[in-house]
Order: structure tokens, then C-alpha cells, then sequence
């Protein structure tokens, strides 16, 4: 049975692919049934934003686990996650623009400005932007394999800001981002400890 | 029956409750006698009269759809997530519920609250309520006004600020089982904004008696505040010399301040005030000083720098 492996490896990146967007799915299809409350828009923003975050710390757990569990194959998804947490920040981002602020650029200006959680929101889908950019082949070769390792390193800042950002965006209760943060801490020292 | 007092906030004869209202009324009356235990309430007390306040919401303001009102609050007794309350209050058990008046008053007491509040008249007031969120909503309060239950006590001249404080129990509040904030909730005003004919002593919206993920059975309404200081479910009120401590000033003195009125001017450390969301409304829309009833409450602060006592 030699085609039985292959086949499911074949079928594993477009399963991930389709995976990865059933959260918009759902989160769109909620919307347009009137099932996300009161303010909708908050929770559009907030629910894309909390995958933009899983996804990115999932993607952040794909080398530790993999050397952990020996299991070689998760390295084939590394990049697709990768971008779908841009692609989840972007959204996040645009919601924010779009719906929450309705375009209204100086008031987003001086929320950026003046509120930490957005500075350091805004810092890190400044820092997952050039990532996103240089994710092609073309730009591994283009940029020599040592200097992009070096750039997808701020993979690790972008999280610790996203998680910063969330942390100083909750009022009171921060057991879920002390979570979020405790899991990037473990993940960033699993990398700097198994070099 | 028209109603008249020498209250600013009081209705014009024009104002009276209009048809869809009175019934909506007597929906809060047959409610109220069942949940309250208004069954023996004299005549007075079983009439809810309007009150459109000047400076109230604009005609164009109106209500908040219920739904979003009792489905979307900041009630962490009962969870932090604004669905929380409404999905976990039914352990609250408002009844029977006793509220005690204490500290500088010639009578001090316990009392059940339906005693509180049978003696006086039950208004309806439309009051905005602006979160410090960044979100508001319009609402179709039904209460007391809250300087008419306290004179009852007879507040004696060391009464300088009124103390307010929330239930104390983790079984009905589960919330509580984990220290977000120092529970009980506490909240405070200085005696004058106690007094102030707007300020509400509330035990219905939308013509019923109070849901309790919206603070059964007794809470407070203060319209030109940021709404965390209506604190809700009230189990004690003191009068006492000093400025008391509040739960959210404790949690973060440099973002929630004593006085915490709606000032677009002055930024939360979170969020900008210049503008709102109102609740089921696309677009934001600016906020207006001390939340639209600058012209009743701003000589509560005369001369007082609002930058500093935020």
C-alpha cells in the first residue's frame, strides 16, 4: 500500500488550508444571522483577533512540538499558519479601520499614539508584515537563507507584542492573556534551550 | 392624575405617561407586585409617572432594544464577558432582599426593599448611560429618586459622601469566587450628587421590575457618570464624612477616578472619550459633556478642575 502515505500527506495541506478558515466562517456567518450580540463589531474584532493570536502561537509551536515528537511533517505547515495569523491580523486590523473607527484616521492616529495596548498592537502587525512579504520561496533565495532566518526571528517579537497588546487592552480580568503569555514564554525558551 | 413637585426633573402635565407606556406599566405594577411583594402598595406608590428629563435623550434617542440591554453588561459578580451576566445571574435570588441605611443619619435601619421604596412615587426616566467603554445605550429606568429614600433616615450634618456597597456572596455571585476586583463592589458620590434630583434609586427598566444581570432588585442611576458608578444590587448605603474607596478606584486609581463624569475631553488611559457607540448603531457619535445633563449637574463642580478629579 505505497499511495495510501502520499495520498494523505496530499490531502493534509488542503485539510489545514480549509481548516484555518472555518473561524472566518463562522465568525461572518454569526454576523450576518445577528448572532454576535449586542456590538457586533466589537466582538467581529475581538473574535478575529483572538485567532489571529492562536494562530500565531500554534505557529510558534510547530518547531518545539516537532522536535519534541520527532514529527517531521509538521514542518510543511510552518508557512501556511504563518500567514493565515497575518491574514487573521490583517482582518483584525481592517476591522478595526473599517467598522470600529469607520475611517476616521485621526481618531485612529491618536488611539495609536496615545493608548499602549494599541501602540503595541500596531508594532506587531508592523513586525508580521515583512514576514508576510518575504514568506515565497523566491524571497528565501533572493534574501540567502541565513538572513531571512535571522528576519523570521521577529516572529517571536510580533507574539510577545500580540499578547502585550491583549494584556494591556483587558481592564481587569488578565487570566487570558497571562495564559497566552505563559505559553509564548515556554515556546520562546523551548527554541533558545533545543538550539 | 398629574403629579407635580418642585423636582426640575419632574414631568410636564404634556409629558404624562402616554398610552403604550401606562400599559407598559401596568405590566411593571403586576410584575412588581409579584417579585417585589408590592401586594399591599398604597395608591401613591403604584403610580409610575414619565419624567423626560431636560437635557434627556433627544426624541431621535430611542431606547436601546431590550434585548441589548439585558443580553450586554459589565456585571463581573456574574463573569467578565459582557454575556456573562445575563447567562449566570439567575443565581443571584432577589427576593427577599433587605437594604441597611447606616452611618451619619438620625435613623438608621435595615430595611426590606420593598419598605425602601413603597413610599414614594415610581417614576419612569429615559436616561442615556455612556460606558467608560466607549459604548451607550438609551433606557427606560423605573425608580425613585435617591435623595427622597435618604431623607427618610435624616441624614445628620456628617454627611459628606454616601457610601454604596453591593452583595457579598460567592454562592449567589460566583463571580466573586475570583478576585477581578475587591468585592463586595463598592462606589461612592459626594452628598450633593446623592441628592441631586437626577439621581435615581432604580428597580425596573422597560416597565418590569429589574432582570438580575442588570442589578436586581435595587440599583443606582446616575446619568452623568461612567456607568460603573451605578453600582448595582445594593445591600448598604452609609453616610459617612470621607471620600470611600471604590472598588474600580482601587483596581486602578489612575484610570478610574472618584468622580468619573462623561467628559469627552478627558481620555480614559484605554480609550478615547471624544466619542461613543450607541448600542445598535453603526456609526459612533460624539459624547457630550457630563453625558448630555451639563445644564442640571455642572454647578456640582464649579471651580473644580476636571482634568485632576477625573
Amino acid at each position: 500500500m505505497p499511495g495510501r502515505g502520499v495520498a494523505w500527506r496530499r490531502a493534509a495541506g488542503p485539510a489545514v488550508f480549509v481548516l484555518c478558515l472555518v473561524p472566518l466562517a463562522v465568525l461572518l456567518a454569526r454576523g450576518a444571522a445577528g448572532g454576535l450580540g449586542a456590538n457586533p463589531i466589537e466582538a467581529l474584532t475581538r473574535g478575529l483577533g483572538d485567532w489571529a493570536l492562536r494562530l500565531l502561537v500554534l505557529t510558534l509551536a510547530l518547531t518545539p512540538v516537532r522536535r519534541l515528537t520527532g514529527w517531521t511533517a509538521l514542518a510543511r505547515f510552518r508557512r501556511m499558519l504563518g500567514l493565515f495569523a497575518f491574514f487573521y491580523a490583517a482582518l483584525h486590523v481592517t476591522s478595526y479601520v473599517a467598522l470600529d473607527q469607520f475611517f476616521d484616521w485621526r481618531a485612529i492616529g491618536l488611539d495609536i499614539v496615545k493608548r499602549r495596548y494599541m501602540t503595541v498592537g500596531m508594532v506587531a502587525f508592523a513586525l508580521l508584515l515583512p514576514l508576510a512579504l518575504t514568506s515565497t520561496g523566491a524571497m528565501i533565495r533572493r534574501l540567502g537563507a541565513a538572513r531571512w532566518k535571522r528576519l523570521h526571528r521577529l516572529v517571536y517579537v510580533a507574539g510577545a507584542a500580540a499578547v502585550l497588546h491583549y494584556f494591556f487592552m483587558v481592564k481587569a480580568d488578565v487570566r487570558e492573556p497571562l495564559i497566552y503569555g505563559a505559553v509564548v514564554a515556554v515556546l520562546l525558551a523551548a527554541r533558545i534551550g533545543g538550539r | 392624575m398629574i403629579l407635580r413637585s418642585d423636582d426640575p426633573s419632574a414631568p410636564k402635565p404634556s409629558e404624562i405617561t402616554p398610552k403604550a407606556l401606562y400599559l407598559d406599566r401596568r405590566r411593571f405594577i403586576a410584575a412588581g407586585v409579584a417579585a417585589l411583594g408590592l401586594s399591599a402598595v398604597p395608591a401613591k406608590a403604584a403610580v409610575v409617572i414619565r419624567s423626560t428629563v431636560p437635557g434627556g435623550p433627544a426624541v431621535a434617542d430611542k431606547p436601546t432594544a431590550r434585548d441589548s440591554a439585558t443580553g450586554y453588561n459589565n456585571f463581573y459578580e456574574f463573569g467578565t464577558d459582557k454575556e456573562d451576566p445575563q447567562r449566570n445571574a439567575h443565581t443571584l435570588r432577589p427576593d427577599p432582599w433587605s437594604v441597611r441605611v447606616e452611618g451619619a443619619v438620625a435613623k438608621p435601619g435595615a430595611l426590606a426593599v420593598e419598605d425602601l421604596i413603597r413610599p414614594h412615587v415610581l417614576e419612569e426616566r429615559v436616561y442615556r448611560l455612556r460606558c467608560v467603554e466607549g459604548w451607550s445605550m438609551v433606557i427606560p429606568w423605573i425608580g425613585v429618586p435617591l435623595r427622597d429614600v435618604l431623607a427618610r433616615f435624616e441624614p445628620t450634618l456628617g454627611a459628606k459622601f454616601v457610601a454604596f456597597e453591593t452583595l457579598l456572596d460567592p454562592e449567589r455571585m460566583p463571580g466573586q469566587r475570583r478576585s477581578v476586583l475587591e468585592w463586595p463592589y463598592r462606589e461612592g458620590l459626594r452628598i450633593d450628587e446623592a441628592m441631586h434630583p437626577l439621581t435615581l434609586l432604580a428597580v425596573g427598566m422597560y416597565g418590569e421590575v429589574l432582570p438580575n444581570q442588570n442589578g436586581a432588585p435595587v440599583r443606582l442611576v446616575v446619568p452623568w457618570k461612567y456607568g460603573f458608578k451605578s453600582i448595582k444590587s445594593i445591600v448598604r448605603i452609609s453616610l459617612v464624612e470621607a471620600q470611600p474607596p471604590t472598588s474600580w478606584g482601587r483596581s486602578a486609581p489612575g484610570e478610574y477616578g472618584f468622580y468619573s463624569n462623561v467628559n469627552p475631553t478627558v481620555d480614559h488611559p484605554r480609550w478615547s472619550q471624544a466619542k461613543e457607540r450607541p448600542i445598535g448603531s453603526f456609526l459612533r457619535r460624539d459624547t457630550l459633556m457630563f453625558n448630555g445633563y451639563a445644564d442640571q449637574v455642572a454647578g456640582l463642580y464649579a471651580g473644580m478642575d476636571l482634568r485632576k478629579d477625573f
